[in-house]
């Protein structure tokens, strides 16, 4: 018989086991169904890292996080963002940076030519789950099949919408679409004040020329093939989407009155184009809801997907990738802090501390949107995002989850940095009037073309 | 040996001693220099015009490919782009700077005890970063809220678009480098300044007008570092990079000046670190060196005719 004392410890401790289950349980809803990295002591030694600025909070937290997961390892930080002069020396030097933080369009050039070693023992050794990244996102970084980087975040193109313009010109929000590109004219002109030297808001801004790659596929077409071989940049898609968007700069007077006025903005303070009432709607890249969020909450402000002629929802992604250079001291321990700063937790405890931050100076949070899948799960369906009061940044937020699907990217390649100088020039050329669409676009097929085959060439030599 | 032999044979000796041990502290004293251009700046440059020879991505070993480089600069139009845009910024920039540097001299020159001051100030915009100057000045060059136009305003005149005009671009660069003039003021007024007075008196007793005393006295007594000038000028402004580049390529990246701002080491740098092409960036830097040297050639060759040297 069990004297009152040790029934009374045999109670409390089947208490306080139920306890602990039924706390971990939302625990293990919520996270458990996650690949989530352990802490690797396997690897130790020291890393160097380059091309990653620790400037806020996501960027700290997730830093620190890698650290916690590889505790034997002493990480190295050259704070700015990717320097390839800076990177070039240092290889060049048979010195490389043990890892290197880099823009999933430029990666290519670097992978295709050797710099990057392919990452394909690193994620097998690692355990690194793949599929946890977004599907646009690794096939920006895959050549010729080979995965080069570990992808994190996931930048999406939006509408961002000044209602007061919209209501003043007697619109509504359901007139705002870019479905039917002869009505986005008709709203061009309808929400443009003034021309030229006086033009005070613009309509509608196409954002050229970096956003051409939206506007063709919006046309249905591409600017390169899925391979990433064959440029298509005279194709009659990509002639047709310039033309279209160049046409929309017409009733504010052309494109020199035009980006005369939009280098006047305000861009990043309270007295921006939105508060301004400076400009009626474009597509921009989600971050900037973030600033909105901050420096003027309270603008008439609205969020919607850029859609394609068909009418379906569409975004161009970009984002940055971790990639390991040949010639790394230790990539064993690179590799892990590739896996660690990108996953699930480290992506989680950085929103967290967003969250915290922000609910602390009483500013909206509109969240963070990674490559991983299933952080974005995390951190939007576990409650560490919204429901925001503001309806306007939630519906925007509502707006960005939903292009995450929707998004494409431009194939990876390895002359990233001379395809993109071809078509951007030729967009120039047009919007300066120095070349017909057809003659701009003729000339960037053949540079680009030319500049593909060559680094193809030089990668199979 | 008689003893006066003797005595000029060690006084000779001591002579040489003498010569050979300043020799040897002269070279003592210029070897960092010397260290410093052999290892920095000569050995860099042999070492491009080898690499300008080779199909080199700075990540692999170079590939010797002769003159193929060199024919290619002849095929590249946008080398022919921007060495003109870098050759018409040149042919403003020089002798513009050199004028309102001269004009800035000579009323600092009459000054008097506020010279200081105001050579500080004339001077402090030659310290200022150019990235900095770079970025004041796409706000001053503003087609809509720049000063520049504000000011052109007032007088009745309505301002181009500087920075997005592309027949605009260049002279808008040529208005922001007048901007830096200090260091071309302060030379010029050291020139000034070592002009003798007397010369002046003879000719206003002779006299001369304010005007002839300027072409017939200060231009040909300030000749010299008026050439100086011209040569300096000239290699700086054909080697334009970091303004231009913050203006239009860096982060602030304009549609409008892809062609009008594409100046020679511009083109130059996005060859080496974004194309990844070194072996050709070598090439167009032996190009303009050469360039450069012909044109310094022609100013020395000219030189005879325009400029005066005491010692002549």
């Amino acid at each position: 018989m069990l004297s009152p004392l040790y029934k009374s410890r045999q109670t409390f401790l089947l208490t306080l086991l139920i306890v602990v289950l039924v706390l971990a349980l939302p625990m293990s809803t919520t996270f458990g169904a996650q690949d989530e990295p352990n802490m690797n002591t396997d690897v130790s030694g020291e890393i160097t890292l380059m091309g990653f600025g620790l400037g806020d909070e996501i960027a700290t937290v997730r830093a620190d996080y890698a650290q916690t997961q590889i505790p034997n390892v002493t990480v190295n930080f050259t704070e700015g963002g990717f320097d390839a002069q800076q990177f070039l020396t240092a290889y060049a030097s048979g010195n490389p940076p043990d890892i290197v933080y880099i823009d999933r369009q430029t990666l290519g050039t670097y992978a295709a030519n050797g710099t990057f070693m392919p990452l394909g023992d690193c994620i097998t050794n690692q355990g690194i789950d793949m599929s946890q990244y977004r599907e646009v996102a690794v096939n920006q970084v895959t050549i010729d099949g080979e995965i080069y980087g570990i992808p994190e975040f996931f930048n999406n193109l939006m509408l961002i919408i000044n209602t007061a313009a919209v209501e003043e010109a007697g619109l509504t929000l359901d007139d705002i679409s870019t479905t039917d590109w002869d009505r986005l004219a008709e709203i061009d002109q309808a929400l443009v004040r003034g021309s030229g030297l006086e033009l005070s808001r613009i309509g509608f801004d196409p954002k050229l020329p970096e956003f051409l790659p939206l506007w063709v596929a919006a046309n249905g077409g591409a600017m390169l093939s899925d391979d990433g071989r064959t440029a298509m940049l005279n194709s009659p898609e990509v002639v047709e989407a310039l033309t279209y968007a160049v046409s929309l700069l017409e009733p504010e007077g052309g494109w020199a009155d035009f980006k005369a006025f939009r280098d006047t903005w305000d861009f990043f303070g309270g007295e921006n184009q939105v508060v301004a009432d400076q400009v009626g709607f474009w597509p921009m890249e989600q971050w900037y809801m973030n600033v909105l969020a901050g420096v003027s909450p309270d603008a008439p402000v609205a969020f919607k997907a850029f859609t394609s002629k068909d009418g379906t929802p569409l975004s161009y992604a970009t984002g940055s990738a971790w990639a390991i250079p040949v010639g790394s001291g230790n990539p064993e321990a690179a590799c892990a802090f590739a896996k660690a700063i990108t996953s699930v937790d480290a992506w989680v405890a950085a929103a967290e501390e967003r969250a915290t931050l922000r609910s602390e100076s009483g500013a909206i949070n509109t969240g963070v949107y990674t490559a991983n899948r299933l952080a974005d799960e995390a951190i939007f369906e576990g409650g560490i995002v919204g429901p925001i009061e503001n309806e306007a940044f939630q519906n925007g937020v509502d707006v960005i989850l939903e292009l995450q699907d929707n998004a494409f990217a431009m194939p990876a390649n390895p002359a990233g940095a001379e395809f993109q100088q071809a078509w951007q020039d030729a967009v120039n050329r047009v919007l300066n009037g120095e070349q017909s669409v057809e003659d701009a676009l003729n000339q960037a097929q053949e540079e680009a073309q030319a500049a593909l085959d060559e680094a193809w060439a030089s990668q199979s030599s | 040996m008689s003893v006066q032999e003797t005595t000029r044979a060690s006084d000779t000796g001591a002579r040489v001693s003498l010569q050979r041990r300043e020799t040897l502290a002269a070279l003592a004293f210029i070897s960092p220099w010397f260290i410093g251009f052999l290892v920095f700046t000569a050995g860099p440059m042999i070492a491009s015009l080898g690499l300008s020879l080779t199909d080199y991505d700075v990540l692999h070993e170079p590939n010797f490919i002769g003159l193929a480089n060199y024919q290619e600069l002849l095929e590249d139009p946008r080398l022919g782009l921007s060495l003109g845009n870098t050759v018409y910024y040149a042919i403003l920039h020089v002798p513009l700077s050199i004028a309102i540097a001269l004009a800035l001299a000579m009323l600092l020159n009459n000054v008097g005890k506020a010279s200081g001051f105001f050579r500080t100030a004339f001077y402090l915009p030659s310290v200022t970063p150019a990235v900095a100057i770079g970025t004041l000045f796409l706000w001053l060059l503003n087609p809509r809220i720049g000063l520049v136009n504000k000011a052109l305003s007032l007088v009745g005149i309505a301002g181009p678009g500087w920075t997005t005009d592309p027949a605009w671009i260049k002279p808008g660069i040529v208005v922001m480098s007048l901007w830096s003039v200090g260091t071309t003021v302060i030379i010029l007024l050291a020139a000034l300044r070592s002009v003798p007075e007397t010369i002046y008196e003879a000719a206003n007793i002779d006299g001369a007008g304010a005007l002839t005393k300027f072409f017939r006295i200060t231009i040909p007594m300030i000749s010299g570092s008026l050439f100086f000038l011209v040569i300096v000028n000239t290699i700086a402004s054909l080697q334009i990079f970091t303004e231009v580049y913050t203006m239009y390529f860096g982060k602030q990246a304009s549609g409008a000046a892809s062609s009008a701002g594409l100046f020679y080491n511009i083109y130059l740098f996005r060859q080496a670190f974004e194309f990844l092409n070194m072996g050709y960036a070598s090439a167009m830097a032996w190009l303009l060196f050469v360039i450069i040297l012909i044109l310094t050639l022609i100013q020395l060759r000219l030189s005879s005719r325009w400029v005066y040297y005491e010692g002549d």
